[in-house]
């Protein structure tokens, strides 16, 4: 294969806590992502999953920066940028771009939508071949907007549309990398699968790459080629799309899986359920050895006293276990 | 399932808000009914009607901002007593106690002033006489009952201390407190997390045949219905457009609307690279409704009916099967072609 678009070496990223006030201590850190590594190709899609606090959403930041790394290397198109300056990150930013998943709070309600999408060619001082306006409209109309409604502002969309707004400015530049933390999580039903529709169209078009953050495993199976579960920080498990839906080998992912209800009485109510008990430890104070130790139904002294490393265990496939799945 | 008397009948209600743009019909000619035992799912899109339906029936619009028509019987031991027409007084003491209802977001729906047993108290103490202690036993009881880990001690802490799943936990430990017949569950799991999602799903199961209660589920998660539901009603702008067992709605959709949102969502079990199937357009304006059936404009379906009758004709809830109802002017053998044609485009 050629060389990846992206490549992360280790990225960490941790938050201090600190105890308040204009003279805080820092009493902890939150590791938040705790050693991802990924190679991410053009026109291929990885989907990030996970729970709520699993460090997904972070990663996705930090990927383009918009959190510095506490360690690790990012690596875009065989360049490091891991300590570029944001001004010296300027001429990258316009290669990756990211979509937000609140379709109401990521638009300025006091711009109108020819602002919103032409944003991203003023700041990169750019000017399209024959002029922003029509740049705009051309765009609104590939994302399936109305391009008459060019002055119009962000409230007199719907949230579908929202998002497609979200989308057009994304797209602008021709970014080779798009981070998509949630996009659809914030639709209805019916229009998800119009964004999500439209998502894979432009990729096709643009040939490009796409991180797919989201807790939806049922749309993450659908839009990824590869796949990575995260829990407290850490990578459990990353496989091709196939191998980890029909096969997967670590226990959070097999119960993860498990739980997502499937549209089907007869499917959805015979099928082998495996509930795990209690909830997400607290990122502060994560648990010994594997972080999944507490709700899992197979840990042993083993897995509270020494950390599984992901390892390899197939072609393209790694977990971090001691006791897989088989 | 069940096939004694409903608890709950409702008959044509109606639900609309005056607005300065103009009247928001946000429920419209909506009827259902449910048994002890029995599991009805509600599913829709933000805006369909389907929260403001089960509001009304608990009795929680504002009568002077909402208009409201129709009636809602609850089936008492005393005889029936329609909550729309009744004395508020008289909705108020069957709030809690006949029905009860659980909301989407277990973070503001507690009070974050009050213990969690302060709470459960609170509501225990209206419908019972017994010193504070036999509340607070009462509250440590059901707190046990919904799985909450060492509920004697935990009963003295504060919302803040609990997590999201815990805290749905004690949401549903205060809307059982008082054995009631009926409860509407408002997005249970919506904002949860998948793993914690099936945990409290089966709660609430658990907790249904434990109090033998009818139960309303109300949901935009397919999968979810799938998994729980004896019967469901799919709304669409306001009215229910099919109605019918699970296995009727998953297996024999009847209504446009609903085949196309059965496949246009992604599988976890299916492993298929295939485009999903989208509906094109997004819901009518409840203030503009346009004119005949409210799916129109997105319904491809629409030109195959004589006549333009889609255009000008509101359709009627029709029986299709024993205890299957759908809105819809096209004739059957025009819907067996469109299941079969929206399926085969996967």
């Amino acid at each position: 294969m050629t060389q990846p678009l992206l490549k992360l070496e280790g990225l960490k990223k941790h938050f201090p806590t600190t105890s308040g006030g204009a003279f805080a201590k820092v009493k902890g850190v939150v590791k938040a992502v705790d050693g991802v590594d990924l190679e991410i190709y053009p026109g291929q899609t990885i989907g990030l999953v996970g729970e709520s606090g699993c460090g997904k959403t972070t990663a996705g930041r930090t990927i383009l920066k918009l959190y510095e790394p506490t360690e690790g290397k990012i690596i875009f198109n065989g360049d490091d940028i891991t300590d570029l300056s944001p001004k010296k990150m300027k001429p990258y930013r316009s290669q990756m771009q990211m979509i937000f998943q609140d379709p109401f709070a990521s638009l300025n309600p006091r711009q109108t939508v020819g602002s919103l999408i032409a944003a991203p060619f003023q700041i990169q001082g750019v000017t399209p071949e024959g002029g922003i306006v029509a740049e705009v409209q051309r765009l609104m109309k590939r994302v399936g907007l109305n391009p008459e409604h060019i002055n119009r502002y962000p409230h007199e969309f719907s949230g579908g549309q929202r998002q497609r707004i979200g989308v057009a400015r994304a797209i602008a530049l021709k970014p080779k990398l798009i981070v998509a933390d949630e996009p659809v999580s914030a639709l209805d039903v019916s229009i998800q699968a119009q964004v999500v529709n439209l998502l894979e169209d432009l990729q096709d078009e643009f040939n490009m790459a796409y991180i797919f953050v989201a807790h939806d495993l049922s749309v993450v199976q659908h839009i990824s080629d590869r796949v990575i579960v995260m829990y407290l920080g850490k990578v459990m498990e990353e496989a091709d799309k196939r191998d980890l839906f029909s096969h997967p080998r670590h226990p959070y992912t097999k119960a993860l899986l498990s739980a997502v209800p499937v549209p089907d009485p007869k499917i959805g109510r015979t099928r082998e359920r495996i509930i795990l008990q209690g909830d997400l430890p607290s990122p502060v104070n994560p648990p010994a050895g594997c972080v999944f130790n507490t709700r899992c139904w197979k840990a042993q002294d083993r897995c509270r006293t020494e950390v599984p490393q992901l390892m390899q265990i197939g072609t393209n496939h790694r977990i971090a276990c001691h006791f897989p799945e088989e | 399932m069940t096939t004694n008397k409903p608890f709950l009948e409702v008959k044509n209600l109606n639900v609309a808000f005056p607005t300065e743009d103009g009247l928001v019909k946000a429920s419209s000619d909506i009827s259902f009914s449910v048994a002890r035992g029995e599991t009805l799912a509600v599913v829709g899109e933000s805006g369909s009607g389907k929260s403001v339906t089960s509001l009304a029936v608990m009795g929680l619009h504002n009568r002077r901002s909402a208009q409201i028509s129709g009636q809602a019987f609850l089936n008492l031991e005393s005889g029936p007593v329609d909550v729309i027409s009744a004395d508020e007084e008289v909705v108020r003491k069957l709030r809690g106690k006949a029905m009860s209802m659980i909301f989407q977001d277990p973070m503001s729906a507690l009070h974050p002033y009050y213990s969690i047993g302060n709470q459960l108290v609170e509501a225990w103490s209206l419908y019972n006489e017994g010193s504070a202690q036999d509340g607070k036993k009462r509250a440590i009881e059901m707190l046990d009952l919904v799985g909450i880990p060492a509920a004697s001690k935990r009963v003295d802490e504060y919302p803040h201390q609990f997590s999201g799943g815990m805290r749905q936990r004690v949401m549903i430990a205060m809307a059982l407190i008082n054995n009631p017949s009926l409860l509407i569950a408002d997005e249970p799991t919506t904002a949860l997390d998948v793993t914690v999602q099936s945990q409290i799903l089966k709660l609430i199961r658990d907790m249904q045949q434990e109090f033998n209660m009818a139960l309303i589920l109300i949901t935009h998660d397919l999968g979810v219905v799938a998994e729980v539901a004896d019967r469901v009603n799919v709304m669409y702008a306001g009215k229910i457009v099919e109605s019918g067992s699970a296995e009727d709605i998953y297996y024999r959709p009847d209504h446009p609307y609903a085949i196309g949102l059965l496949n246009s969502i992604p599988r976890v079990d299916k492993l298929e690279d295939t485009r999903l199937v989208a509906i094109p357009g997004q819901p009518p304006s409840l203030i503009h409704l346009p004119q005949g059936c409210s799916f129109r404009a997105r319904c491809e379906f629409a030109d195959r009916v004589p006549g333009n009758l889609c255009a000008t004709t509101t359709p009627s809830l029709d029986q299709k099967g024993a205890d299957h109802f759908s809105r819809c002017h096209l004739p059957e053998s025009e819907l067996v072609k469109a299941r079969v044609e929206i399926g085969g485009r996967k």
